[in-house]
């Protein structure tokens, strides 16, 4: 008997705007002016303190740190296409769609010196925290979508943003089957930057695409052009429409690059080339959605001059307020451990306090 | 005899035991063209090639399942999880197929296999980055676990790791990878696995440490034999799991009094196993209630308060003297 082909697939790419500035007028999302500007505005934020807590970092004042340099169309543009009522996960690479979701800088700057006080303070609070351990907030993403369904909202869905290497993980997979089969509204976005620390995106699988993973999960899949605002912003969109009209989940691979270091404790030339490094510059997400401002009348050099002049005086003005005296107690670790801590806890409280003494009164 | 720190020592035992023995393979995150996040697999990948150094997906259950698979075709995989706070994914595999391999197939399959993972707090790393969760894996029959605490007794366990017939957890004090160095002598010195070793005899007290905590216990025993004479008999386990009980005991009931120094936190680790090991064989011969000192039952905080929260040379000090003065 001849075999019969039972089902076909295929994987499309997408990109609207391309790295000279041109637009594809058919497949050009509806974005306001506000929202426009304010994309361009969080994705500049981003980069802004992406370097300066890198300078901060290098001068020792701050601890080891992870750089979003390069990926701020994918992050940004993405959290711009969800509600405030929405949920949003990701993982620790997404630094302007966290600013976007209400985050401070000087909570940053505060985790990354090693303080719980800024681990989570979001004036969002359908936000999660930063997640380290890889793919671990994908199946939260699930749950989460499917609770607030179950709870009654009618439109609410989840925003996943997670790296390439992550998708090797069992719970990329799991997360992915689990939506689904219980048709939760979620949007998985990967943001492919071709590495996960010195692993290329062809050592994490065999697959052609991340996107095409989708497929042996029964749910759309899509490659899109991660350095694209308007791909990035549309895909995500029409992932959450499918979502918010029960049509189930999506994945959706942000195809960007990692233009600095993995953390700083990383050295990216053992690696990879500068050349390559280069090739990405003229990638660069920022430029080429300026000369899409541009060309739609919205953006000029003095509007340039003034916005870097204004997140400068922001930036340097939240650097001062962290490097001033903070009233945080040394005890702070014991206080979210449990809602009802316990004798046994309560006891090493006041153990860790009289040893504190004990210590101060020795110097 | 040269002097080295960790990292070069383990990755010294690793070049020799990649050239000695052909079935041993590394394998795990960035541990290739990088040389592992912390460089203790440097220089493998260049010399022993992509086929017995794999730079492995992003998949500890799997680094683990395949490892396991691979021990029972006959090699000696040598894994590397890159941070302990990551090896909880490849808990099952460990709890539900290494270690019981040998007992399931009633010995036809065994897992000669190690887990390497640097663990441990005070360097300043973000979250999960500084646990020390020896416990977890101490709670499984049927595996090992191992923890050096300097360059010289680094190199000579991991090789004893690797030669040791069953799974060997090796649990790296990241805090001591480049902290100090030593002389690493190229003789045939040998440690077994499962034996403590006594690093200072004396019989005022017996002080019990293992991994970076050796240091500072070490540096608190110096400050105090110069402040008060006193001659305290120094442990350092070694491998957790099997303990080397009668080494502990056998002191205990010459020093009668003991502290127990764990950067663990304080419930249900193996100082906890340690006190019951004494009220099992040394109760009588106890002259004073058995201390600990250790992290507090808390996540390990972020590094900005990681060193108040940590065993220190201070505690170490106050908890040796309120011992031998009780
Ligand atoms: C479960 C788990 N394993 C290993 C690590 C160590 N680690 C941190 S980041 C990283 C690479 C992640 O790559 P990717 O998912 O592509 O995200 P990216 O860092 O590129 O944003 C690794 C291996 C971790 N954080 N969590």
């Amino acid at each position: 008997m001849p075999l019969n082909i039972i089902e076909k697939f295929s994987i499309s790419y997408m990109q609207i705007l391309d790295e000279k500035g041109n637009v594809d007028p058919e497949l050009e999302p509806d974005l306001s002016r506000d929202d426009l500007l304010k994309l361009y505005h969080y994705m500049t934020l981003s980069r802004m303190v992406d370097s300066r807590m890198l300078n901060l970092q290098r001068q020792g004042r701050l601890g080891t740190l992870p750089a979003c340099t390069g990926q701020e169309a994918s992050f940004c543009a993405s959290v711009l296409a969800i509600k405030n009522t929405d949920w949003f996960a990701g993982s620790y690479r997404e630094l302007g769609g966290r600013l976007m979701r209400g985050d401070s800088l000087l909570n940053l700057l505060y985790l990354y010196n090693g303080f719980e006080e800024g681990s989570y303070n979001y004036e969002n609070n359908r936000t999660l925290p930063i997640s380290i351990i890889l793919a671990s907030q994908l199946p939260h993403a699930v749950g989460l979508a499917y609770g607030s369904r179950l709870q009654g909202e009618k439109d609410t869905v989840a925003l996943v943003l997670f790296g390439d290497g992550s998708t090797s993980e069992g719970d990329f997979h799991e997360a992915l089957n689990f939506a689904g089969v219980l048709n939760a509204p979620v949007v998985f976005l990967c943001q492919n930057n071709q590495y996960a620390i010195s692993t290329p995106r062809k050592l994490q699988t065999k697959s052609a695409t991340i996107a095409q993973k989708a497929i042996a999960y029964g749910i759309p899949g899509i490659q899109v052009d991660g350095n694209d605002v308007l791909a990035v912003y549309k895909s995500v969109k029409d992932a959450v429409t499918r979502a918010r009209n029960n049509e189930g989940p999506s994945l959706i691979e942000a195809f960007t690059y990692r233009m600095l270091m993995h953390t700083t404790a990383d050295d990216p030339t053992r690696y990879r080339d500068d050349q390559e490094v280069e090739r990405w510059k003229e990638k660069d997400p920022l430029k080429r959605f300026k000369i899409f401002l541009t060309n739609k009348k919205l953006w000029d050099d003095k509007k340039q001059l003034d916005l870097e002049n204004e997140l400068k005086q922001t930036i340097d003005e939240t650097v001062k307020q962290f490097e001033s005296k903070n009233d945080f107690k040394p005890d702070a670790p014991f206080d979210y451990v449990f809602e009802h801590p316990g004798s046994t806890l309560e006891e090493q409280r006041m153990d860790f306090l009289e040893n504190l003494k004990k210590e101060t009164e020795n110097d | 005899m040269t002097k080295i720190n960790m990292v070069q020592s383990l990755n010294r035992t690793l070049h020799q035991i990649m050239e000695s023995d052909e079935k041993v393979l590394i394998m795990g995150e960035d541990v290739g063209l990088n040389g592992g996040v912390f460089r203790v697999t440097e220089g493998l990948f260049e010399k022993y090639g992509r086929k017995r150094v794999i730079d492995s997906p992003i998949a500890e259950s799997s680094i683990l399942g395949v490892a396991i698979g691979m021990a029972i075709s006959g090699l000696k995989p040598v894994v590397e999880m890159q941070f302990s706070g990551f090896s909880y994914l490849m808990m099952h595999q460990l709890e539900g197929n290494a270690s019981r391999m040998r007992t399931r197939s009633r010995g036809q399959f065994t897992v000669p296999l190690v887990v390497r993972m640097p663990y441990g707090g005070g360097i300043r790393a973000l979250e999960h980055h500084s646990e020390s969760k020896e416990v977890y894996f101490a709670h499984t029959a049927g595996v090992k676990v191992v923890i050096p605490s300097s360059p010289s007794n680094a190199g000579l366990l991991l090789k004893a790791a690797i030669n040791d017939p069953d799974p060997v957890i090796f649990m790296e004090p990241k805090r001591s990878y480049r902290s100090f160095k030593e002389n690493v002598s190229d003789d045939n010195e040998k440690i077994t696995l499962g034996s403590a070793q006594i690093l200072k005899r004396g019989d005022d007290i017996t002080i019990i440490s293992w991994g970076a905590m050796m240091r500072d216990t070490l540096k608190a025993v110096q400050d105090l034999e110069e402040e008060t004479g006193f001659n305290p008999e120094v442990i350092d386990l070694l491998t957790i799991s099997p303990m080397d009980t009668r080494t502990i005991v056998e002191s205990v009931k010459k020093t009668g009094r003991c502290v127990i120094i764990q950067e663990a936190q304080k419930s249900f680790g193996p100082a906890s196993e340690i006190i019951a090991l004494i009220n099992d064989q040394a109760l009588m011969y106890l002259e004073a209630t058995v201390k600990r000192v250790t992290m507090y039952d808390v996540p390990f905080p972020l590094f900005g308060r990681e060193l108040l929260y940590m065993p220190s040379i201070e505690k170490i000090k106050r908890a040796v003297l309120e011992t031998l003065n009780e």
